[in-house]
């Protein structure tokens, strides 16, 4: 790869993580939402509940971690769009680097940004009593890793197209919410009704909740192997999709 | 042999031809021919929505001519964009810096963009910051800079990778006239300490006269008139008398062969005048009674009013917020 290139991804990874360092209410607010999910749903649910002989709260925990991701890559992707308010966006377009530069630069970015969220709720994890081990930690974040690439994807997909920050909450409501509803993290997806076993199934934040369940609790409902293989087509679609939102994206 | 290098198209750092921008029904650019010299600083002036935004987003190859071609710095602004984009700095008109971080990241983030080496990153950022008058504010947010502030450290950026061409496009709509006048004064000290092209766009007379080497008066998408500042208000032939009453003749006025030019503006008229201290008594007679009289040599107003027959408004963002809403909507279909 041309010298050129890798420093066009560090510059447009280096701005997103100033910008994330920066923003210390968003990462605390980031880390403490699934917390607050823990305890509260967590224990409320939970003495209601019976997961198959595994803790109710232990068993929405992987939940949590992607539900992080989601949130977190996806408004970190679909952020581009304030970028186009002011004219910051203008600023990378007219740089001399190819616009697959500068998409690779953001998912690189974005993906910094949900990855540590995620660590921090890992370390967290452990002293919640989360049967986490050094190789458990080591494949979920390997899990999680993977889960981000096409969730960035997905925001700076949805990002390019907005055309202002107004319709940001369309995001949340119509994009992450159900990503993080249908994933599977509140629920066993066993016994579910048959159109919600369908829309599940769409989802592909299932395979990584299903997936980490598997790691950290050794309950899951499908493979690992299956379910990797489906995150990894999930981001594959999605980079080409976002390389081709990125090129025909206008001012 | 002098007649030889001025007609070689490598002199020049911008090379305009036939170029032209059209979106369904509106034409933004219209076959504009324009050569701008190496070193020069040129206006392009023009009321709002005439074209200039457009025309430099077409030079910075953000925007796709529809025809013609355009050289900048001897490369195809089409099919040598890269090569383009290196040569050029852009300041664009509203805000295009990341107001969380500071004026050194951003900076730094630009350098990478451009492939500044590495070693050279800091030297060259203190060194543009010290060339807008900021290197005591590296550090700070841009957040908590004023507007002026941070227009100049958008100038100091686009200065980082040394291109050979600098664009500013209206470097100081929405400033105050004190913050006007200092950047003013670092654009005048820039050209004279680098010595570069620099090609502004503006609809500030004032801003014009005091900045540009040459003026290019651009209007419905075209270039009207396009030569030095001296040269242009030449080309108004006589003195400016404005005059304002309630019954002025103008039809009397028409006959007198020393009036090149009636132009009624509201409630003025405007008059071009050869040799005003000469004729104005006899014009004082013609008229009768008036109100206010007014008489000056012109200035680029003048000019303006010359060639286009009408005042360059000075606020008008509403033509231009729907102007730009008009073409975002269309680049996006």
């Amino acid at each position: 790869m041309k010298k050129s290139i890798v420093k066009g991804i560090y510059a447009l990874w280096y701005r997103e993580f100033k910008v994330f360092l920066n923003e210390r209410s968003r990462i605390v607010s980031s880390v403490f939402l699934p917390i607050f999910w823990y305890f509260i749903f967590g224990s409320g649910v939970g003495s209601i509940t019976a997961t198959g002989g595994v803790k109710y709260q232990h068993f929405i925990f992987p939940g949590f971690l992607a539900m992080t991701i989601i949130f977190s890559s996806l408004f970190n992707g679909a952020y581009i769009v304030w970028d186009k308010k002011i004219d910051f966006l203008k600023e990378v377009l007219i740089a001399p680097l190819s616009r697959t530069t500068i998409f690779i630069g953001k998912v690189v970015g974005g993906m910094t940004d949900a990855l540590i969220q995620a660590s921090i709720l890992i370390i967290i994890g452990c002293f919640l009593g989360i049967p986490f081990t050094a190789f458990k930690i080591v494949v979920s974040f390997f899990i999680l890793f993977v889960f981000t690439i096409g969730l960035v994807s997905l925001g700076l997909i949805i990002g390019s197209f907005l055309e202002s920050p107004e319709s940001f909450g369309l995001v949340s409501s119509f994009v992450v919410y159900p990503l993080f509803l249908l994933s599977g993290s509140l629920y066993p997806l066993s016994n579910l009704p048959s159109w919600m076993k369908v829309l599940t199934h769409l989802d592909p934040a299932t395979y990584a909740v299903d997936g980490l369940r598997q790691v950290i609790l050794k309950t899951s409902t499908m493979s690992l192997a299956h379910n990797l293989t489906i995150i990894v087509i999930f981001d594959f679609v999605l980079i080409i999709i976002g390389s081709w939102a990125f090129q025909r994206m206008k001012l | 042999m002098m007649h030889c290098v001025m007609n070689d198209p490598k002199m020049n750092t911008i090379e305009i031809t036939a170029l032209s921008k059209k979106y369904k029904d509106l034409t933004a650019v219209d076959g504009v021919n324009l050569s701008i010299a190496k070193g020069e600083i040129f206006g392009l002036l023009g009321p709002n929505g005439a074209g200039k935004t457009t025309l430099l987003m077409m030079l910075s190859t953000l925007l796709k001519p529809t025809a013609g071609k355009a050289l900048v710095n001897g490369y195809d602004v089409i099919k040598q964009p890269a090569k383009v984009r290196k040569s050029i700095g852009m300041v664009f008109q509203d805000p295009s810096s990341d107001e969380l971080l500071s004026a050194y990241e951003n900076l730094k983030l630009h350098a990478l963009m451009y492939d500044v080496p590495l070693k050279h990153i800091n030297n060259k950022i203190d060194e543009v910051l010290a060339l807008v008058g900021l290197e005591k504010r590296k550090q700070d947010k841009v957040k908590q800079f004023s507007g002026g502030m941070r227009r100049r450290m958008e100038i100091a950026r686009g200065l980082l990778h040394q291109p050979q061409v600098l664009f500013l496009d209206e470097p100081t709509l929405g400033l105050d006239p004190q913050t006007r006048e200092h950047i003013w004064n670092y654009i005048e000290s820039l050209a004279q300490q680098t010595g570069m092209t620099i090609i502004l766009t503006t609809h500030y007379m004032e801003e014009a006269e005091k900045l540009c080497t040459k003026i290019g008066i651009i209007d419905h998408g075209k270039i009207i008139a396009h030569d030095t500042t001296e040269k242009l208000r030449e080309t108004v032939e006589g003195d400016l008398v404005v005059l304002e009453g309630k019954n002025i003749l103008t039809e009397e006025l028409r006959k007198i062969p020393f009036i090149k030019k009636i132009t009624v503006v509201n409630k003025h008229v405007e008059l071009t005048v050869t040799d005003a201290a000469k004729n104005l008594q006899q014009l004082l007679v013609t008229i009768g009674s008036i109100d206010f009289i007014e008489v000056h040599p012109p200035d680029l107003n003048d000019v303006f009013l010359y060639y286009t027959g009408k005042q360059i408004r000075e606020t008008e963002g509403g033509t231009m917020e729907h102007f730009r809403s008009i073409t975002r909507a269309r680049q996006t279909k």
